[in-house]
């Protein structure tokens, strides 16, 4: 290209015209669709003058509400991606029989299930999470906002870097080929000399500042800037089980970090941590990385079963049974989870005692786990359960996260995993917990919570299509695994021999197919919402009879959440305010003060999105160049002292006027 | 909820009907470990389905029961503790998992794959005097090399066995970390470069079965499977002198052509090898020129080389030896079958290849490493005499 490849490789790095994947018609396909997309979407922006209002109101907001529904919509793009990679691997393996090698090529397929892996645990689950704990834990403890607000803003933009810097592998390069945890020697630099690796490693890194940022964030907001009254054993279950996610993440996160630091010296600078040679020793990786893989189990699922909690005793109208059993089964939960990671490479060799004891104490997180599934029920025991969406996807969850646990504890038993490990027994299990668990609690979540944060309701007929169709889709997706797996077929194959396993693959691509119609019924579901959202409108701010102090705001909340900060007695806060016969404060408004909303955040994830590639393409000056601007962007915000506002009490005044005049036109 | 379930009843149907049709090889195994581990899953199962159908069974019961619709039942808005209740809760699970975890432990030592077996299966122990098949087993980019020590053969993705004989594997693997799994035989277990894991077991049924890598190690991998024959002692007694007859000899310097990546290897049978090849192979000193894994460890259990073991640095060297010989395809990850990696032109500092970069370049990327080009073949033999003493 240049008749100077020096300068060149000065300038570009190894990025080079080849790096454009113009020769792969699937991959142009999908640029050419998103960048449609994407133009329609810009263009949209400017057709209709908003970017003005998404710059001042939503990008530099530091509103927790904002953030967290933010984080939310990164949580749905990003599902499409991830789910797109399911189905595309859900049809290679349907038709890749006999002599056919179906129409992915290995080094494709290979990218596929990492970026699979990769995108649904750090950039749906994770922000899918985040965002509702963001959203919900202030107005649930009677909060302004989070105890940092900018640092929630800046975290949130650490986690889009992250994203973009994985679609980024998507148009220029490739991704990893190395299975969604990297396992070295093949993510080694003798592995993989490639750059998808390195995509993986800075896509993560970056984004797991974020998460432990958020992590610290929230903790300091839990424990510091509860409402007065509300002690730790009066914190409605889903704020416990945020904070525990939190400390979760708190002390995982850093094992990451390291972990990864530690692969990219040995790919950047020729260490050995965990090459085969010299020393080096590549399951000391596999340990580190499980150290901190098996709580991310965790981290996803608590808030989960926190949601579960909410919207069991929301809809059966009855207060939670067994509160305090809850939330010690969720702290039990919280200190096993650091016990057991050996659970997943018994087949290392390790001996039978070290074997036994982590197959034992995870066997042991099933007690805890059984004691919650028995609270839901005693919950729903002499209720009146009413059957919206969110309870729908709890009974869904119930029923389904049960075989899901069974097959852990199958697993967790050292002999049986021999046999089972790697296999798509394995694969039907963890999609059992995680589409059983986390996905069905993150959509009765966001089912429950949306009129909150919209004021107004969505749509329930597309909803129950949405929950139906996601439910029979999983069983139909992954019993087909479970039955592939006990017929010792392992994962992460690309062709198959035996026609014998084809229709299994079929059935799983059916299940697949149906729960696209489960995603697309949910697009519906909130266009038709949007669109109906006069008919759907709550004006009380309290559509579901709920119990806990978000729903004693207005919905949405005004931006201070509450103008005064109420009084707790009871862990189900507002039902006990309800049932006393509260009356809402009409007078004696004061003025509030509240954080300023400021560009850094913004700014310091897209330099990190540049710094990122200039370290994947090895274009150093670029990445020195960036760091450097981050380093002066960060100084500079410290020198910011526009930091904060005071509401004037009239604004607060005709909002809470407002309110009331809603209030009282319903009654 | 009437509909969720008989929902529910209709998806499986069909699927009752295929399970009779299917062969679930975990379920119905041919040696007995796998067949102690099958009873283990069978039992744990078993035991977990006490709590987990009741609890599916009352979740859609009490929702049924306590539908808003329904008046008639009774409704306790504030009900929400009973001492009892959460006893009852919170013992039942533990009782499973005491009664698990006891059958954990004893199965877990007793089907350690470590520890040779006891018996050819549930009836018969093993006779007095019999002699254990050897097999030492390699896993390679994308296909298995066993060797059988006693019989002086070699084989490539061909693994045989005589059925009602307690087999003894030695694991490793040259490059990547891979599963050495037989779901008919027996649990499965990595496959590690510079270590060795080990396996015991026995097929007691006559027949052809199948074995693959269960961990994924790179693109070759789905094509990493090879056949494993269980025969009589006759037909083994053939199966063995036919290797002898035919093969060639797997020289050191037909291995480290073996080892370079390939897939869908056709099963090859050697008639002999050099002795020690497996030895080398899991210290990674195949190649002439490099140290052994054993040596440096025996050195270092002296207190180490000092500044002296710098010399020896280029020696250890193992994970970039395709690049050095300038054989390989741009990646690792990129099988030799010519479907090129579309970021493999350049390699990270760390790893340039050698032989091509002249002279003595100390550049900063090298990573501090000596760029002395490839050392040359045949320079074999122990660390440097000082260093062994």
């Amino acid at each position: 290209m240049f008749a100077d490849t020096d300068l060149q490789k000065l300038i570009f790095g190894r990025l080079t015209l080849e790096a454009i994947p113009y020769h792969e018609p699937i991959l142009l396909v999908t640029f050419a669709a998103v960048a449609l997309g994407g133009i329609a979407v810009l263009g949209a922006i400017t057709y209709f003058r908003f970017w003005g209002p998404l710059w001042r109101d939503w990008l530099t907001s530091v509103d927790h509400k904002k953030i967290g529904i933010m984080y939310v919509i990164l949580a749905l793009v990003m599902l499409l991606r991830g789910f797109a990679d399911a189905i595309m691997m859900r049809a290679q393996q349907a038709i890749a029989f006999g002599g056919s090698e179906g129409y992915l090529p290995s080094h494709h397929y290979d990218q596929i299930f990492t970026a699979h892996g990769v995108i649904m645990i750090f950039f749906m689950a994770m922000p899918f999470v985040t965002g509702l704990m963001n959203y919900v834990v202030p107005l649930q403890i009677g909060a302004r906002d989070v105890a940092f607000p900018f640092l929630n803003n800046f975290s949130f933009w650490m986690t889009v870097s992250g994203a973009v810097t994985v679609m980024l592998s998507l148009f220029v390069g490739e991704f990893a080929r190395t299975g969604w945890l990297a396992y070295p020697p093949l993510s080694g630099p003798a592995g993989s000399p490639g750059v998808g690796v390195d995509y993986y490693i800075w896509a993560l890194q970056i984004a797991g500042i974020g998460t432990l940022l958020s992590g610290i964030n929230l903790i300091a907001t839990i424990v510091k800037m509860r409402a007065p009254g509300m002690t730790m054993m009066k914190m409605p279950v889903f704020t416990w089980t945020a904070l525990c996610t939190n400390i979760l993440i708190v002390a995982a996160f850093p094992v990451l970090t390291a972990v990864l630091a530690l692969l990219s010296l040995d790919r950047y600078v020729g260490t050995h941590f965990f090459s085969n040679d010299l020393g080096g020793n590549p399951m000391m990786y596999v340990n580190l990385i499980w150290i901190w893989g098996h709580p991310e189990v965790y981290i996803l699922i608590l808030p989960a079963f926190g949601i579960f909690s909410e919207v069991v005793s929301t809809y059966s109208g009855k207060r939670l049974f067994g509160y305090a059993s809850m939330v010690y089964a969720t702290v039990v939960i919280t200190i096993l989870s650091y016990l057991v990671w050996l659970h997943h490479f018994f087949t290392m060799g390790s001996g039978a005692s070290v074997n036994s004891f982590f197959g034992i104490t995870t066997m042991i997180i099933s007690i805890p786990t059984g004691a919650k599934i028995f609270n839901w029920l005693f919950t729903m025991f002499r209720g009146r359960i009413t059957f919206e969406v969110p309870m729908l996807w709890t009974i869904g969850f119930m029923v389904t996260f049960v075989v899901g646990g069974m097959t852990g504890v199958l697993l967790a038993v050292p002999p049986a995993d021999f046999v089972l490990h790697n296999s798509l027994f394995l694969i039907a299990h963890f999609h059992n917990v995680i589409i059983g668990g986390v996905v069905f609690g993150l959509m009765a979540g966001v089912t429950y919570w949306f009129p909150k944060a919209f004021g107004f309701r969505l749509d329930p007929f597309w909803g129950k299509m949405s929950f139906w169709f996601w439910l029979t889709g999983y069983w139909f997706a992954f019993t087909p695994l479970y039955v592939l797996g006990l017929m010792g077929v392992t994962r992460r194959l690309n062709r198959f021999d035996d026609p014998s396993l084809q229709i299994w693959f079929v059935i799983a691509a059916f299940g697949a197919f149906l729960i696209l119609l489960g995603i697309l019924s949910f697009i519906v579901q909130l266009a038709v919402s949007i669109r109906r959202r006069e008919e759907l409108r709550d004006t009380t701010g309290d559509p579901w009879n709920g119990r806990t102090l978000e729903w004693s705001t207005s919905s949405p909340p005004a931006e201070y959440n509450f103008a005064f900060t109420p009084l707790v007695r009871d862990h189900d806060a507002w039902s006990d305010m309800k049932k006393r016969g509260y009356s809402r404060p009409l007078t004696g408004f004061r003025p509030i003060h509240m954080p300023s909303n400021t560009g850094t955040g913004v700014i310091l994830g897209a330099l990190s999105v540049v710094f990122s590639f200039g370290m994947i393409w090895y274009i150093w000056w670029l990445a020195g160049l960036s760091f450097l601007a981050m380093l002066v962007v960060t100084i500079a915000h410290t020198f910011n002292y526009h930091r904060d506002f005071t509401i004037p009490a009239e604004t607060v005044v005709r909002a809470e006027d407002e309110r009331t005049a809603l209030l009282a036109g319903r009654v | 909820m009437m509909s969720l379930k008989s929902l529910r009843l209709l998806a499986l149907l069909p699927l009752l009907g295929l399970l009779g049709g299917c062969n679930m090889v975990l379920l119905q195994p041919s040696g007995d470990v796998a067949l102690q581990q099958r009873n283990l899953i069978i039992a744990s199962t078993g035991l977990m389905l006490l709590i987990i159908v009741p609890v599916i069974a009352l979740t859609l019961f009490f929702a049924w029961r306590y539908r808003r619709s329904n008046e008639s039942a009774v409704y306790d808005p504030d009900w929400h503790h009973s001492t009892q209740l959460e006893v009852v809760i919170w013992a039942a699970p533990l009782v499973i998992i005491i009664a698990l975890g006891a059958l954990t432990w004893i199965s877990t030592h007793t089907l350690d794959p470590y520890r040779p077996i006891a018996r050819l299966d549930a009836s018969r122990p093993i006779p007095a005097g019999t002699k254990r098949l050897q097999v030492e087993v390699v896993a390679l980019d994308w296909k298995w090399l066993f060797f059988y020590p006693e019989q002086g053969i070699a084989t490539v993705n061909e693994l045989a066995a005589p059925v009602d004989v307690p087999i003894d594997f030695k694991i490793t693997s040259a490059t990547m970390m891979n599963s050495f799994f037989i779901p008919a035989l027996a649990g499965q277990v990595y496959a590690m470069a510079g270590m060795q894991t080990r396996l015991h077991a026995v097929i007691n049924k006559p027949g052809t079965y199948e074995g693959f890598s269960a961990n994924y190690s790179g693109s070759g991998f789905a094509r990493m499977n090879f056949k494993f024959l269980g025969l009589s002692p006759d037909e083994f007694g053939k199966w063995v002198a036919d290797a002898k007859a035919k093969g060639s000899t797997l020289s050191r310097e037909e291995y480290l052509k073996l080892e370079r990546p390939s897939e869908a290897e056709p099963a090859r049978l050697y008639a002999g090898y050099e002795p020690g090849l497996f030895q080398a192979i899991l210290n990674m000193c195949a190649i002439p020129g490099k140290m052994c894994m054993n040596e440096m460890m025996a050195i270092d259990a002296k207190g180490g080389a000092g500044k002296e073991s710098h010399a020896n640095r280029e020696r250890l060297e193992y994970d970039n030896r395709h690049e050095l010989q300038g054989s390989e395809a741009p990646s690792a990850t990129t099988p030799a079958s010519g479907r090129p990696a579309r970021s493999g032109e350049e390699r990270p500092e760390g790893s340039s290849p050698k032989g091509s970069s002249g002279g003595h370049d100390h550049g900063p990327a090298a990573g501090g490493r000596e760029n002395e080009g490839a050392p040359p073949a045949g320079q074999g033999g122990p660390a440097p005499t000082q260093l062994n003493q």
